[in-house]
């Protein structure tokens, strides 16, 4: 057998999950969220746009409309996830305490999965609403 | 009495230079501008939840968050917000291009920041513009 002049396991090499054990997970999927968030913002800003200023009524025909409703769903679950990888980032930066950085961390996780839980079932009650 | 003046000799140590040291440069400053508008934009999602949660709700908690996002203060943030949207979302392409190894000579890292700022700024007026035209 060949010589190894590391003293990382070949399994190890082989799964390519470094100390965290997640890889470049977190890095690619920051990529990837930050490719969706470029294509939906411009929907969410004309979205936004367009029910600005307007009664309650018309606020809810736009917002319910499937297309809308659709793309402001993917939107909201595209930006919570790409900010609480961010985010993350920032506080592995900043917070070097073990413990602070841990609670930093999954606070971090629980605020991406409020603003994303709040969001959607608002949108969905909005859509959904006049059919139930 | 030794740790006393152990400490002392720490205090005088010199430190390493600081953000107050550095010459201000474009790269730099839109670097700090990219984290800085994430920031901005994270704590936003709060108002952002808080709009479709009060569009749920029904017509009486719709008409007070649209009061509020119609008053000055709500106007204020929405535009600040705007330009914290287009400024990171241009500072995340700026990040594509250095991604697929390109941009990285001083001419082109300058341009590219300075493009950042100006497009950020040109967008947000563009977004406000049509708007309030259109309304």
């Amino acid at each position: 057998m060949a010589t190894r002049n590391s003293i990382r396991t070949p399994l190890a090499r082989a799964k390519g999950l470094g100390a965290s054990g997640g890889g470049t997970d977190h890095f690619w999927h920051h990529r990837i969220t930050a490719v969706s968030n470029l294509l939906l913002v411009l929907p969410f800003v004309v979205i936004v746009a367009l029910v600005a200023g307007q009664p309650y009524a018309e606020a809810v025909a736009i917002v319910s409309h499937p297309l809308a409703a659709i793309l402001l769903a993917l939107f909201v679950i595209s930006v919570t996830v790409h900010m609480r990888l961010g985010m993350q980032i920032v506080i592995e930066d900043y917070v070097h305490g073990k413990g602070a950085k841990i609670a930093a961390v999954i606070a971090n996780t629980f605020f991406a999965i409020v603003i994303g839980a709040a969001s959607l079932f608002a949108i969905a009650k909005v859509s959904f609403g006049p059919l139930l | 009495m030794a740790s006393a003046e152990s400490a002392r000799a720490e205090a005088k140590r010199p430190l390493s230079p600081h953000l107050q040291i550095y010459r201000w440069t474009w790269t730099m400053a839109m670097s700090i501008f990219h984290r800085a508008t994430a920031i901005v934009l994270y704590v936003g999602t709060v108002f952002l939840a808080f709009w479709f949660v009060s569009l749920a709700s029904g017509p009486e908690s719709y008409a007070s968050a649209a009061w509020f996002f119609g008053s000055p203060i709500g106007y204020l943030l929405l535009f600040a917000y705007t330009w914290a949207l287009m400024h990171h979302m241009l500072g995340g392409v700026r990040h594509f291009v250095w991604d697929f190894g390109q941009g990285f000579e001083p001419s082109q890292r300058f341009l590219l920041a300075k493009l950042t700022l100006v497009g950020s700024i040109s967008l947000t007026l563009v977004i406000w513009l049509v708007a309030l035209i259109a309304r």
